[in-house]
């Protein structure tokens, strides 16, 4: 294939990863923002809501999109529920002391990823996508039309719903009471408990909010990426990657990292290889902390 | 002279490990022997995390370059053992000095997401270099080759003696290190690291040290268990060894010389327990660490030394 479309469809296939990046970066993001918590378990919970995705998917029977509609209200709602579980039962104990909550996020790590083993098995599991459409592209230099170049009406609809869900997102956080007293509280937590604002439960729901995120991005990417026990570690990896290039809390700066290195890494792992696009990243983050630890595109620290 | 009630106890405890290859039946002396390797890893991490106050995740890395330095240098210049063993001190240590370098410019939850992100480079760049890592599959190191001055590596009771050697010293440095004046400022660096500043001491060159320092030590290990048992693999850069550290630390008691040893043989025997009950045994790891923060932040040995008047290092 020539130059021109394969980059075409790299582009195409990293603006779905920068899609499902930019939504489970901004739970990352929303939590460390607000609550100033390192969420290891970030990942694990993107891994919840694939794996509930499939288990919804297949006890529902009928048409494929009546799984999926399910799918894409109850994971995001169960692994929110059990976030703000762990907070209130684990992280509000601690009193959201930076080393001691990493290092609860990690052990809730591991029990969420063994208990998913426990219950869902080792074994990688499909869910259907509930239209899957061969669109070809036309490609205007010509010589290779009509084979390979391809997308599926998935895969957009994947990178329009993202859009959807992100102004949704926003309109909460900048027009609504809930959103208000985030932000509320992520400027000054002292202050916004002597207004009255219930500050343990604002970071509960934040914290349930943030996981919701990640089980919804998992929700949309499953049908093309499969569930597995063991697919938190990317994500994970890759969010980090973004808040951070990004700008620690700052939402914004979240989401250009997000379709900075979603497109990038697709970029780089067809023309290269996806080990390779991670080795850069992973190595640009720690510069990036190292050198401009307020990030690439985040403000000066208040 | 009052008896130095501290190096007693250590060397007495040195001398009951020894003697327990004439007690254990050979499978635990093997479990033991591993244990060891792994406390020595833990010993140093504890200088840096418990009486430095640095939380680093990336401790894999180095305990990987002890590894691959002693692996490499064996499998492709021929190196003896005797040579490799250093050479992996040497691979790690040098790295944990660059990266602590470039990591302590950075302070609290950056400095744990920096040493995370190398870890993950370096555990991925092992990866890549498939060709010569053999990834995580790993490579053997040829049975033959694995002996120092005539000693049989992988026979079962010099490969406990050489593990316990190890062990011993590891110990009995880190002991010295912490009553050193050195040791006083990293626990006042732990403490308070801006009134450090302002008795005089500049804390970056000691906080690079406890870096450099807790790296030797995971580079040693690393070495070590390449030769003691042979194999060689990227899996020991993974994240789950830099959280293996940190654990045996935090079950034993952060900040006491011995808490590694004690995380390290509960942390072991219950993994080993747990998975002959269930595939999902690293559950473990995710419960311990939960409750450990909880409900028992000093550890085992922590808890303890508040009752014995602080004399215990």
């Amino acid at each position: 294939m020539d130059f021109g479309p394969q980059l075409f469809l790299a582009s195409l296939d990293g603006m779905v990863t920068a899609a499902v990046l930019a939504l489970t970066a901004l739970g990352l993001s929303l939590v460390f923002g607000v609550m100033r918590v390192v969420n290891v378990a970030h990942g694990e919970f993107f891994m919840l809501g694939a794996v509930i995705a499939w288990f919804v998917a297949s006890n529902i029977g009928g048409h494929a999109a009546i799984g999926f509609i399910a799918a894409l209200i109850i994971a995001p709602l169960v692994v929110g529920a059990i976030a703000a579980a762990a907070d209130w039962i684990v992280l509000k104990r601690l009193d959201y002391e930076p080393e001691a909550t990493i290092v609860a996020t990690i052990g809730l790590l591991y029990i969420l990823q063994q208990g998913a083993l426990v219950t869902f098995g080792p074994v990688a599991q499909a869910v259907e996508p509930p239209f899957n459409k061969r669109i070809e592209i036309p490609w205007f230099e010509g010589a290779n039309v009509g084979w390979g170049l391809f997308t599926t009406s998935y895969k957009l609809f994947v990178i329009g719903a993202t859009i959807a869900i992100l102004i949704g997102v926003w309109l909460l956080l900048s027009r609504t009471k809930i959103g208000l007293v985030m932000r509320a509280t992520q400027l000054d937590r002292e202050t916004a408990q002597a207004f009255g604002i219930p500050v343990e439960k604002v970071y509960a729901l934040t914290f349930g909010f943030g996981a919701a995120l990640a089980a919804l991005a998992a929700v949309l990417i499953v049908p093309i990426q499969q569930a597995d026990y063991l697919m938190g570690g990317d994500p994970l990896l890759l969010s980090f990657i973004v808040v951070i290039i990004g700008g620690l809390g700052s939402l914004r700066g979240t989401l250009v990292a997000a379709l900075i290195i979603g497109m990038s890494d697709g970029i780089i792992s067809v023309f290269f290889t996806p080990t390779l696009a991670k080795i850069i990243a992973t190595l640009a983050v720690a510069m990036v902390l190292v050198f401009r630890p307020q990030g690439l595109f985040g403000a000066k620290a208040q | 002279m009052k008896p130095d009630r501290a190096l007693l106890l250590h060397l007495a405890v040195i001398a009951a490990l020894f003697a327990m290859q004439y007690v254990l039946p050979a499978y635990h002396q093997g479990n033991l022997a591993r244990i060891l390797v792994l406390a020595t890893f833990a010993t140093g991490y504890n200088i840096l995390f418990g009486y430095t106050g640095l939380l680093s995740l990336g401790h894999a890395l180095f305990f990987a370059a002890g590894m691959y330095g002693a692996g490499m240098t064996m499998r492709f210049l021929d190196w003896p053992a005797l040579a490799a063993f250093p050479a992996g001190i040497v691979a790690a240590t040098l790295l944990a000095g660059m990266i602590g370098a470039l990591a302590l410019r950075t302070t609290g939850v950056a400095f744990m997401i920096v040493t995370l992100m190398f870890a993950q480079a370096g555990y991925l760049t092992i990866l890549y270099f498939n060709e010569f890592t053999r990834g995580d599959e790993g490579f053997v190191i040829v049975q033959a080759t694995r002996n120092i001055l005539g000693f049989d590596l992988s026979n079962d009771d010099v490969r406990f003696v050489a593990a316990w050697l190890i062990f011993s010293v590891g110990l009995l440095v880190a002991l010295a290190v912490v009553r050193s004046r050195m040791g006083r400022v990293l626990v006042a660096i732990r403490e308070n690291e801006e009134r450090t500043r302002m008795l005089g001491f500049d804390p970056f060159p000691y906080k690079l040290s406890a870096v450099a320092l807790s790296g030797a030590y995971a580079g040693a290990a690393g070495a070590a268990y390449a030769l003691l048992f042979g194999s060689v693999g990227a899996s020991f850069a993974s994240i789950q060894y830099s959280i293996e550290p940190l654990l045996f630390v935090l079950l034993g008691g952060t900040g006491v010389v011995l808490g590694p040893l004690v995380g390290a043989i509960v942390i072991f025997y219950l993994i080993e327990y747990a998975r002959e009950v269930t595939t999902a045994y690293l559950i473990v790891v995710g419960v311990a660490l939960v409750l450990l923060i909880l409900f028992a932040r000093k550890g085992v040995l922590g808890s303890l030394r508040r009752r014995t008047d602080g004399w215990l290092p």
